[in-house]
């Protein structure tokens, strides 16, 4: 039989189902790899033991009912865990232990999940790379001294290691899509109000969203039911009816309409996402989806909009770390030099940088020109795809403007950085479902993904035309375990 | 535009950041670039467009106001930083 760790998400709660392998097999084979896989340095907190204790306790009585019957999951830091340090990737809660357990990774357990431990992830979220942990790097295991994307890239990193069955990552402006694209593994964004962001350590609340990352589509199908819902404790939360993602999906998209967006065809974009992208379009076809040329006119304004927005929300959100109630604080001859100094030393610089930024376009007699003028850019991008969405059900595009990158190889350049969610930043703005799938390999053999977008919930659309897809490119990850010790 | 290291430092005080010198240079200079990509925004004409405030086009509920957590003092002031037995504590304040 196949290793334990090896098996997707849907193969293992099959197992464990016909009692062929039990929770506690599981949880060691997951806990045993990744005491074996430090050198990726992707767990920020392990929580092995009690995960062993938890999956015996399931095994003396289990539930088969549940859709996660007794699989360990590990799941990015950026999830507020009852009793287990919760740290944002962040100095400045590095030893923050929360009391309460957010809505998401709370459905997670209710199903039969059990936490393995939490991931590394860029410092609250902002990064690309991974690189702006105060935890440091993350390897991606594709090769060596390459990121695994970010900012949920100890999710990626993990998942496509075999550390974890499946994860669980949030998405400001890319930040599920790009690391699942970077890794060869799949990471879906779902509508802004589909999983509640309640214990999820804010970074921007507008554009703030939660959602699988997996090995396959089934797979992140299958998480997503579990993870979305209603929830009264997020303001923000949307009561629709969410479909049974992993019982409806279908390979059946004969007739679907799929737009190419024209201008998401970049200055600059190497030849090999040209050919991707032209290679997807045949796979669609090949599906039986139609393909619709379309215009997206205002995609070129997204990243200056996103990089007025998510400052100027993080600033605002980022005001509550003063190390007064929790977390690190430093020691100040006043109250507000004690702030300023801990502030200073608790934030990174990347961190530190997007707050000045946000300050800045939120302070006095510049709200209109920068916040208030982005807000407004929002509008005609949204719009843009409203416009779209009358003539088709669902957009196809590159997942990224590049494959992964070498650690450092970007860091010293933020505009550089961020360029690279241009791909993803559009559909954030616009609060639309979009997922990542692996399409094909680049010229080192590095990973390329693909992006489906589709019409504000309709998950199982994106999720449909994703698993027909998944089938005719039949991408298998070749990874070599490097990293073993 | 341009922001000055005067700015820089301005900006730094209303956000609560001390900032030491030679960082306030690079700094702006970060800062610079990355406004300089901003700027692209002023190519369009915004003036008749209504701003983009949520996503879903729903109002904010409201809830009952009644108490719904238990008493967890405890474990909020065990993250605290400092504390006496019931507060936070902080430098002095008042004289």
């Amino acid at each position: 039989m196949t290793e334990i760790t090896s098996l997707s998400l849907f193969e293992l709660i099959k197992n464990i189902k016909e009692k062929k392998i039990s929770s506690n097999e599981a949880a060691k084979s997951f806990v045993d790899r990744s005491q074996k896989s430090k050198k990726l340095n992707t767990y920020v907190t392990e929580n092995f033991e009690n995960c062993l204790k938890l999956s015996k306790e399931f095994d003396n009585k289990p539930n088969f009912d549940l859709k996660l019957p007794g699989i360990p999951i590990a799941v990015k830091d950026l999830f507020c865990t009852n009793e287990v340090r919760t740290t944002a990737g962040s100095n400045i809660l590095n030893n923050f232990v929360p009391s309460y357990e957010s809505t998401v990774t709370q459905n997670i357990w209710n199903e039969g999940g059990i936490l393995l431990g939490k991931l590394n992830c860029d410092e609250f979220a902002m990064g690309s790379s991974n690189e702006t942990s105060f935890f440091g790097n993350v390897q991606n295991p594709i090769a060596k001294d390459l990121v695994p994307g970010g900012s949920s890239g100890g999710s990626s990193s993990a998942l496509a290691a075999n550390l974890t069955p499946v994860t669980i990552g949030t998405d400001t402006g890319g930040s599920i899509r790009q690391p699942a694209s970077f890794t060869g593994t799949v990471g879906l964004k779902p509508t802004y109000g589909s999983c509640s962001r309640y214990g999820i350590v804010a970074f921007a609340s507008s554009l703030d969203q939660a959602g699988p990352m997996s090995k396959d589509v089934k797979d992140s199908s299958i998480l997503l039911e579990v993870i979305s819902s209603f929830d009264k404790k997020d303001s923000t939360s949307i009561d629709f009816k969410r479909n049974n993602y992993s019982s409806e999906l279908t390979r059946n998209i004969k007739g679907i309409k799929i737009g190419i967006p024209k201008e998401y065809r970049v200055d600059g974009m190497p030849g090999e996402i040209e050919n991707l992208w032209k290679k997807g379009i045949e796979y669609a076809k090949d599906c039986g989806a139609e393909i619709i040329d379309i215009s997206l006119p205002h995609t070129s304004y997204a990243l200056p909009t996103y990089y007025i927005v998510a400052p100027a929300e993080a600033s605002s959100n980022l005001a509550r770390y003063d190390g007064v109630k929790y977390g690190l604080r430093s020691s100040g001859e006043s109250l507000i030099d004690m702030y300023e100094k801990t502030r200073s030393e608790g934030f990174g610089e990347e961190v530190k940088r997007r707050i000045m930024i946000g300050t800045y376009v939120l302070s006095s007699g510049y709200y209109d020109a920068y916040y208030l003028k982005a807000q407004k850019v929002r509008q005609l991008i949204k719009k843009d795809f409203d416009d779209a969405y009358n003539k088709v059900d669902a957009i196809l595009t590159p997942s990224t403007p590049s494959s992964a990158f070498k650690i450092g190889e970007k860091s010293n350049d933020p505009v550089s950085m961020y360029l690279n969610d241009i791909f993803t930043v559009p559909v954030n703005l616009a609060g639309l479902p979009g997922i990542s799938i692996p399409a094909g390999r680049d010229k080192n053999n590095y990973p390329l993904g693909l992006q489906i977008i589709g019409k504000p919930f309709d998950e199982q659309t994106v999720l449909n035309i994703a698993y027909s897809m998944e089938e005719k490119i039949n991408y298998k990850n070749n990874i070599t375990d490097w990293w073993m010790e | 535009m341009t922001i000055d290291l005067k700015t820089v430092k301005h900006i730094s005080k209303l956000a609560r950041i001390s900032l030491e010198e030679k960082k306030a240079e690079k700094l702006a200079d970060d800062m610079n670039s990355i406004f300089q990509f901003i700027e692209k925004l002023n190519e369009l004409k915004t003036e008749n467009i209504e701003p983009l405030t949520s996503i879903a086009e729903t109002t904010l509920r409201f809830r009952d106001d009644k108490i719904t957590s238990d008493n967890i003092r405890e474990k909020i002031l065990k993250n605290s930083p400092e504390k006496n037995d019931d507060f936070f504590v902080v430098p002095k304040v008042v004289e």
